[in-house]
């Protein structure tokens, strides 16, 4: 019995072992080839090289890093601040301001959940260059603003909210604006910075439609920098290396900042 | 009086509602709504670039005789079919293990595990690239542990090729609902696993009876959201095989195809919004197949 408990204990540990290994090794990867020339990557090479000062020397005279870098950063971080203002007034107005119209709607709102991005693609480009916005990073934010999983998520999250702070408001004579900014959104701050890191990342990331609508070197962000470095024929993967670490970076540093309020959103959107 | 005054308060609820959900139902109705009837009404033209003429269900017929979109259609299907089944299943197991608070480097184990959802899918995907080239770093290791003798084409050779899709979607997205299972798994009352393990319930019978039932819900939410993640495939196909879908279209998804046909050729928007009409509908069916299978236990 023992025997059998301990055998299943060391069978734990080597399952989450392999699984832990087989995660990091591509980070781990990402960094030791960063410092390898291409010929030495493609070979399996696995251990540090020396080719690290000329991989960057070669990214920021093939790139312009600091443009590339704000572009990323523009969009990611205003179209992330827009769409948790939005989605939070609706996920709030939803919960707090019950009607039968308003239900019906938000069935609505949630079916869009389902429409894939394929199916809205061609209509969105067209409607972007009809309206001159083709090559601009306004175009690029308008669409993601709506979503409708950050509104849900919202109202679920707002179901936690004490009412009696909101009636107390009401009796003190706050105006629903004023409730809502001084009282619900530090009292919901938990839930911000959940949604923060999950949009955040989404927008850092974005790729299909920043590739559909950014056409100049000008105007591209991090990720189409990184992902057409590397489609050449012969790419020169030392230096797509570096790409790769600066596109993770931001993504990773907010993971780790945030971690915490990252699984506690996830653990109010579930529930 | 009082009907006057319930009146006014009303009218006041309404109009607050109203100013508070209405920005987001205008950007949803302007950048969601209307696009997916748009696209709808697009596919019933035909032809290229803005010289378009109404075609009825032309498009439609054109999907039967279009070896190409088949393809699309068959390699979408298999990812979903064989990568979701297996990732939903490792990330149960390994949120199982996860919470077992007697294992030591819990904390470690969960972070690494989770890791891989920071990584942007470019990124990943460019990396995955350089790792699976023919002498790349895992051929060597599998050779080095015996499993393959001689190195395995994964970007070259169409069976293979889908393998290193499927392997890394795996990769990417196994943590991100090992995180749901975690989460739900906690609020699950640790006194149950302690009364079947005294009984005698063995650890795969406590697996199958005790925490995929209990997880039941948060299973059928994650299926959904990972087969409709599947479906819509492009990021990782586009950037492992530059954007062709190759080799010999054995990874040409059918988001990829909407796009080449849109934005790589002469676009044929009509034709394209059909084409994407059919991720719509098998988004719609695997929604609700799924929805009503876990119903029906329930």
């Amino acid at each position: 019995m023992n025997l059998s408990r301990l055998s299943g204990t060391a069978l734990q540990y080597a399952f989450l072992g392999l699984a832990a290994f087989l995660s990091i090794f591509p980070f781990f990867w990402m960094v030791i080839s960063a410092t390898n020339t291409s010929i030495d990557i493609i070979g399996g090479k696995t251990t540090f090289g020396d080719a690290f000062l000329a991989n960057v020397g070669k990214f920021f005279t093939e790139v312009d890093v600091p443009l590339i870098f704000w572009n990323s950063a523009k969009v990611a971080v205003l179209a992330t601040v827009l769409t948790i203002a939005v989605s939070s007034l609706a996920g709030y107005g939803f919960e707090m301001f019950k009607s039968k119209a308003r239900d019906r709607i938000y069935s609505l709102v949630l079916l869009t959940l389902m429409v894939p991005f394929g199916a809205l693609m061609i209509p969105l480009f067209m409607m972007m260059a009809k309206t001159g916005l083709i090559n601009t990073h306004i175009a690029i934010m308008l669409p993601t603003v709506a979503s409708a999983f950050i509104i849900f998520y919202f109202r679920q999250s707002t179901k936690a909210f004490p009412t009696e702070l909101r009636d107390a408001a009401k009796v003190d004579g706050l105006k629903e604006w004023q409730i809502f900014l001084y009282i619900y959104v530090p009292v919901m701050r938990s839930t911000y910075a959940a949604a923060f890191v999950i949009v955040f990342m989404t927008n850092w990331n974005n790729y299909l439609w920043p590739l559909i609508v950014l056409q100049s070197n000008e105007t591209k962000t991090i990720t189409l920098v990184v992902s057409s470095l590397a489609s050449a024929y012969y790419p020169d993967y030392g230096v797509v290396m570096i790409g790769t670490i600066l596109a993770t970076l931001p993504t990773l540093f907010v993971f780790f900042v945030m971690q915490r309020q990252f699984v506690q959103g996830m653990l109010g959107s579930v529930k | 009086m009082a009907a006057g005054k319930t009146g006014g308060l009303k009218r006041y609820h309404d109009l607050n509602g109203w100013l508070f959900v209405a920005p987001s139902v205008l950007l949803i109705s302007i950048f969601l709504v209307y696009p997916i009837f748009r696209s709808l009404y697009l596919s019933f033209f035909s032809g290229k670039g803005m010289m378009m003429k109404f075609a009825g269900f032309g498009n439609v017929a054109r999907l039967w005789h279009d070896p190409v979109f088949i393809q699309a259609l068959t390699n979408t299907v298999v990812f979903f079919v064989v990568q979701v089944p297996i990732m939903i299943l490792l990330a149960l197991m390994l949120a199982a293990v996860l919470n077992n608070d007697r294992l030591k480097f819990i904390g470690f184990f969960r972070t690494a595990i989770f890791l891989p959802c920071v990584a942007s899918l470019v990124a990943y995907s460019v990396l995955f690239k350089s790792m699976f080239s023919v002498d790349g770093v895992v051929n060597q290791a599998l050779m080095a542990i015996g499993l393959i003798g001689t190195p395995i084409g994964w970007l070259t050779e169409p069976f293979w090729a889908k393998v290193l899709v499927i392997l890394a979607i795996t990769w990417r997205w196994t943590g991100y609902n090992m995180i749901f299972y975690l989460a739900a798994l906690q609020n699950i009352d640790k006194s149950i696993y302690e009364a079947a393990r005294i009984d005698g319930v063995p650890a795969w019978a406590r697996f199958v009876h005790i925490t995929v039932p209990m997880l039941k819900p948060v299973i059928l939410f994650t299926t959904i959201i990972s087969t409709i993640g599947t479906i819509q495939l492009f990021d990782e196909v586009y950037n492992l095989t530059e954007g062709k879908g190759g080799p010999a279209n054995a990874t040409l998804t059918l988001s990829l195809y909407i796009y080449n046909l849109t934005f790589r050729f002469m676009p044929s928007f009509g034709y394209a919004a059909t084409v994407s009409y059919v991720i719509v509908l098998m988004v719609a069916l695997f929604s609700f197949l799924q929805f009503y299978a876990a119903r029906d236990r329930a």
